[in-house]
């Protein structure tokens, strides 16, 4: 098992494979299954991710009704031609509000690494299908270099929303994403390292401050944000743009900020926005 | 390391809106109820921190309930589980509790039926893994993604040579075994992750062993 990035990047340089390679040989491994077993698990969860972003496309309401129909709203402002910021990055924020918008509707998702932070993996993913269009096993590759960053991540800092602030869970989804996107678009491993430090980097100090406590505002819009943020590292990553800190340094700045942080910022949904004179009315309305 | 599975991050399949207070929830309550060995007649929870402050909004008790009906955290029937309980007869009562837990995510779980009751503390530590770090009183650190057997036992001498003693003889491997105690000489309990299942009559011949009080089997 690889303790940090560093570590993984050596791997795949002794081995001279791929980091979804690695990743996939110590789950057999640790699991004592065939890479057979193992690929088709990971496809399962492909499936569900691909259903979750058609279903929020299509529309959905959470029971509290503060999300929903926004992923619909952005497509059909996309599709008019409007967007100014490019259409890959505009349809990984798409895609990625639909996931959360469906996890926000008690709809089934993937959790990546979270279920609050389970859009930007599969926003960017099914973006780039549209304009990289990878095969099947390809986009399985790229959860299993996602799935190796955010191991290192949650075994050296943390995942958890309350253990570390939304820079844990939309901080690290969005670092594991841009290592992904440079590996599907042929980046090297020490790339993919530099992708995730850039976009880790951006979402440091990160709070999670869920309005009532639910994991709708601002969970929804800050995946869309996990998103882009990934997509630009990502580019940056590919332009040969180097992170001065290395990408272990900052998982630990992550881990460290979060063992700082009040907890009133730690998913208590006693501070931050959930604190706001609109927080505590929508509180109020939704508790009644 | 707390995470070595890739599906830890990525995965699990999941019934939204969250993956620590809503699958972790179900998982806790699910092996709760393995350790018990059958659905209680009457759950009291109690929800610390992160859970008690927000659990409405995650539906974690919904979850802890579904978990306690043996549902999985993708499980359709999960958001109804509170009527499944009560058509299944399950008695279910829930507490905030304002103490500070060590876990910001923790709930203790009382179960109980006319033949025995039993009190479970589970931690839900991000991405839907969880532990069961108390059981009865006991320390413990038991994460459910291995077969598992937990043993009351007199603190004496013995008692763990002679279990580990009919491990060896069945060719069952130990992953990972702690013993704790909360006063010398008193009861004590044995956690045994075992790499293979194990079987019915071996459990029953552990639970003849002198000294031995109680064996229970946690199913991954």
């Amino acid at each position: 098992m690889f303790r940090n990035v560093a570590e993984l990047i050596a791997l795949t340089e002794e081995h001279s494979c791929s980091i979804a390679e690695i990743m996939i040989e110590l789950e057999m491994k640790a699991t004592d299954r065939t890479r057979e077993e193992i690929r088709a698990q990971m496809g399962r969860n492909l499936d569900v991710m691909e259903q979750a972003v058609e279903r929020g496309l299509a529309g959905v309401k959470s029971h509290s009704g503060l999300t929903g129909g926004d992923a619909v709203k952005l497509k059909a402002y996309m599709n008019s031609g409007r967007g100014l910021s490019g259409d890959t990055l505009l349809d990984a924020v798409c895609k990625a509000i639909a996931t959360n918008e469906v996890n926000a509707a008690m709809g089934m998702i993937c959790a990546t690494p979270t279920a609050g932070s389970a859009g930007v993996v599969p926003g960017t993913l099914f973006a780039l299908r549209e304009k990289l269009n990878p095969s099947r096993d390809e986009m399985i590759d790229y959860l299993f270099t996602s799935g190796a960053f955010g191991l290192v991540a949650a075994n050296n800092a943390s995942i958890s929303g309350a253990a570390g602030g939304c820079q844990a869970e939309v901080g690290t989804a969005s670092g594991m994403a841009a290592a992904s996107i440079v590996a599907l678009a042929g980046g090297t491993p020490k790339q993919s390292a530099q992708g995730m430090a850039i976009a880790l980097k951006n979402l440091l100090g990160l709070v999670c401050d869920p309005v009532a406590g639910l994991v709708e505002v601002p969970c929804v819009k800050r995946n869309a944000m996990g998103a882009a943020v990934a997509m630009m590292a990502a580019d940056m990553a590919l332009a040969g743009i180097e992170s001065v800190i290395p990408c272990d340094e900052v998982i630990d700045a992550m881990y460290r900020i979060g063992q700082t942080m009040p907890v009133a910022l730690k998913e208590t949904a006693q501070g931050g926005l959930a604190a706001t004179p609109t927080g505590e009315k929508l509180k109020k309305q939704i508790m009644q | 390391m707390k995470y070595r599975s890739v599906f830890d991050i990525i995965g699990p399949i999941m019934v939204g809106p969250s993956s620590s207070h809503t699958a972790g929830a179900a998982k806790i309550g699910r092996l709760a109820r393995s350790i018990f060995g059958r659905q209680p007649q009457s759950v009291h929870i109690s929800l610390y921190g992160s859970f008690a402050e927000t659990y409405k909004g995650h539906a974690t008790d919904v979850a802890l309930i579904g978990g306690l009906l043996d549902y999985e955290p993708d499980d359709v029937r999960l958001p109804e589980a509170p009527r499944y309980a009560e058509e299944a007869g399950m008695a279910v009562t829930i507490t905030t509790e304002e103490a500070v837990p060590d876990h910001p995510n923790t709930a203790r779980i009382r179960m109980q039926d006319e033949r025995d009751n039993m009190e479970i503390v589970g931690i839900s530590i991000g991405g839907g893994k969880v532990e069961i770090c108390e059981l009865n009183g006991f320390p413990l650190q038991l994460s459910g993604t291995c077969p598992a057997i937990l043993i009351v036992n007199e603190d004496r001498f013995g008692v763990v040579a002679a279990v580990t003693q009919l491990l060896s003889r069945e060719q069952v491997n130990i992953g990972n075994m702690k013993v704790s105690r909360k006063e010398k000489g008193e009861r004590a309990l044995m956690i045994i992750e075992t790499d293979e299942r194990m079987k019915q009559p071996l459990l029953d011949e552990i639970n003849q062993l002198a000294g031995v009080i109680r064996v229970l089997r946690m199913e991954d």
